[in-house]
């Protein structure tokens, strides 16, 4: 601690010395959250000011209807965004939308941005996609930035340096009316990962890896940062896979540190500062990194060359493995019994099972997880020259119009045709089934999404979470499969 | 959105000795279109209560009527998974008032904070008791009081503390919400405001 070196009779009193140690050492999530404290209650949670609020269809008509009986409207809408994405259909999204009750909402949100002046981005609109897809492609991700959104996956926008989080309706409400969002400062966790990753291990498989380890409340009442070797290696997209997985460990978000790949990515992007702004805002983004004696409540480190491509097995994120391993046996696992067993039964496997040979049904490619142009790349390196296996329905859905064009425009859609696959129109699709894109009961789903909970991709659906690369090898082949031993067959 | 004011809860409870109930199951995906704040009570649990022909599950413990009570008693990391406040809404509309497990995820408690469902975090070892208890006596009641932050197994007087914070403790007792509070202190937020850049 190079403080204690300091000469305390130098410093007037307690509190400059105090302050001296706020400038000095604080991690990455301070500085952010703590430049965004309105008022600090006693006893009680910060006052926390939201820069950019994301709004969509499904979690926010209530809390429009609460504004509504108090007579008040959003507060700044400039800073509020709303795209429709959890509850859309992902084929002929020009004609009205069918289920009744799907348009009502979509309606509602149309409806209620009118007239609060909220910029909307419809089915159609050539901004629409996933949420978290659409905010960093359009630049309202920022470095920095408190962004909020009805949704547990808006940690993805932690890959560029915000503090970003997951609230419910109520909390909605209170953004849309004051801007502000009452919360208790969480602990604070940092991850490290050192080396180099290996072949055909990807952002997704480190995610669930760490998640394996930490279970799916291992990060509960933390916010994450990761740091290390692997994610300054990292693409934005990758890392924004990673972030968005954050909550799946029980974080409430995670984020990396803004960095020249960062800056990169966001420049020139619609709601990116220009000129001044951008001389300004960047001056502010190189200060956002932990200081090295900055303390964090808890501090883990893996080594890359541990991660395997990995697969999970069970109904929840943190049942996965690596995809060569057997099932574990009950007794060897931490926990209720009771509840493993559940949820092997509702998968239909089995304690010791090889997870390598399964037979799977379908294969879903996207999400707000894994539905960016680079999870697309990968899928097709696999797949390119193969042929879909016949007994595999495959979902291949872009997370946004924009993924969708460089889909098309880097001539992976004319591989995907080739290989015997279609690609649909943007959204959420079969990550939460809202919509008509259901796995049916009994099925086996490989998927790129982010919950193998029982039921989540629909009723009595199993899900089997994995990698773009893991999807491809199983959309090719019908059943889990190591996609190196595809990768080695193209290199051969 | 008002509630209640939440004081002393007296009641049996039911109990869902699961761990990692994650909101999915609490009220599923597809339940999750409606624009107003109504009728997720009869969806709570859907697809562990009632089969696909929407007929009821025997076994599941909503369908057993020896349970009953204002109180669920869940296991280990209870709420995990999506943000949806509907799963809050969920059970507060089905009756409960109170959720006591050994550890919540914490988006679900904050959901429930904020609709009036009270998050009664226990000690592992409590739980177990608790289980027992309801296990022996499935009307045995269980007292939980928000002002002494008390929960108490009354058939053997068996009690633990819990945590709250003092702010929302205060707004539970008197069914306020924080846009109440917000709104009061709106001019600090619009000077904040003006010197936060976009």
């Amino acid at each position: 601690m190079g403080l204690l070196k300091i000469d305390l009779h130098s410093y007037l009193n307690f509190e400059s010395l105090q302050n001296l140690i706020d400038t000095m050492s604080k991690t990455l999530f301070d500085k952010v959250w703590d430049s965004h404290v309105v008022k600090h209650i006693e006893n009680g949670p910060d006052v926390l000011f939201i820069d950019r609020h994301l709004v969509h269809e499904v979690t926010s008509p209530v809390a429009f209807l609460g504004l509504k009986n108090r007579g008040i409207k959003v507060l700044y809408p400039e800073r509020t965004f709303a795209t429709a994405d959890h509850n859309t259909p992902t084929l002929n999204q020009h004609l009205p939308v069918k289920d009744q009750l799907s348009a009502n909402q979509l309606r509602a949100l149309e409806e209620n941005a009118a007239a609060h002046n909220i910029p909307y981005w419809g089915l159609g609109h050539e901004k629409n996609g996933i949420v978290h897809v659409i905010g960093p492609e359009n630049g309202i991700t920022a470095p920095g930035a408190t962004i909020v959104c009805g949704d547990s996956h808006t940690s993805t926008h932690g890959a560029f340096g915000a503090i970003a989080f997951g609230i419910g309706t109520s909390e909605v409400e209170m953004v849309l009316s004051t801007q502000c969002i009452m919360q208790p400062k969480p602990k604070k966790m940092r991850i490290n990962i050192n080396g180099s990753l290996s072949k055909a291990v990807t952002p997704k498989d480190v995610a669930l890896f760490i998640i394996s380890k930490l279970t799916t409340s291992g990060a509960t009442g933390y916010f994450v940062e990761y740091a290390g070797d692997v994610f300054k290696n990292m693409s934005m997209e990758g890392r924004m896979t990673v972030c968005n997985l954050s909550i799946e460990m029980g974080a409430r978000g995670g984020m990396i540190a803004p960095d020249e790949k960062t800056f990169e990515y966001i420049k020139g992007r619609e709601y990116t500062p220009k000129g001044a702004d951008w001389d300004n805002a960047m001056a502010y983004w190189k200060t956002l990194y932990s200081d090295s004696d900055a303390v964090f409540d808890k501090e883990l480190t893996f080594e890359a060359s541990e991660i395997e491509p990995m697969i999970t097995y069970g109904t929840n994120p943190g049942m996965g493995m690596g995809i060569k391993n057997d099932i574990p046996l009950a007794e060897a696992v931490e926990g209720g019994v009771a509840t493993y067993k559940k949820s092997l039964e509702y998968m239909a496997f089995h304690e010791g099972d090889a997870m390598i040979g399964k037979p799977i049904d379908f294969v879903f490619l996207g999400s707000c997880t894994n539905g960016r142009i680079e999870d697309f790349r990968a899928f097709a390196s696999i797949i390119k020259g193969r042929k879909k296996a016949e007994n595999v329905t495959a979902w291949l859905v872009p997370g946004s119009h924009r993924v969708e064009e460089a889909i098309k425009e880097e001539g992976i859609l004319d591989i995907l045709h080739e290989a015997g696959f279609e690609l649909r129109e943007p959204g959420c699709s079969a990550c939460l089934a809202m919509n008509d894109d259901k796995v049916p009961a009994g099925k086996y789903a490989v998927s790129t999404s982010n919950r193998n909970f029982e039921g989540r991709q629909g009723p009595g659906a199993r899900t089997l979470l994995a990698s773009p690369l893991v999807a491809a090898a199983a959309a090719v082949t019908g059943k889990v499969t190591d996609p190196r031993e595809l990768m080695e067959e193209a290199f051969a | 959105m008002a509630y209640d004011k939440f004081n002393i809860l007296t009641s049996s409870a039911v109990p869902l000795p699961i761990e990692n109930v994650d909101t999915d199951q609490i009220i599923p995906a597809r339940f999750l279109k409606a624009t107003e704040r109504k009728g997720f009570g009869d969806n709570l649990f859907r697809d562990w209560r009632y089969n696909a022909d929407g007929s009821p599950k025997e076994h599941f413990v909503l369908n057993n009527p020896i349970y009953s009570g204002k109180i669920l008693v869940g296991g280990k990391n209870f709420g995990s998974g999506s943000s949806r406040e509907h799963a809050a809404w969920a059970v507060y509309d089905y009756g409960f008032r109170c959720v006591v497990s050994s550890f919540f995820a914490d988006i679900f408690r904050n959901n429930c904070l904020n609709v009036g469902v009270l998050p009664v975090q226990v000690s592992a070892g409590f739980l177990d008791k608790i289980f027992t208890a309801i296990e022996a006596d499935p009307e045995t009641e269980l007292k939980i009081d928000l002002s002494e932050q008390s929960i108490t197994i009354l058939a053997t007087g068996e009690s633990e503390n819990f945590e709250i914070n003092g702010y929302k403790k205060q707004n539970m007792l008197n069914g306020f919400d924080d846009i109440d509070y917000l709104l009061n202190i709106k001019k600090d937020i619009e000077v904040f405001a003006e010197n936060t850049p976009l």
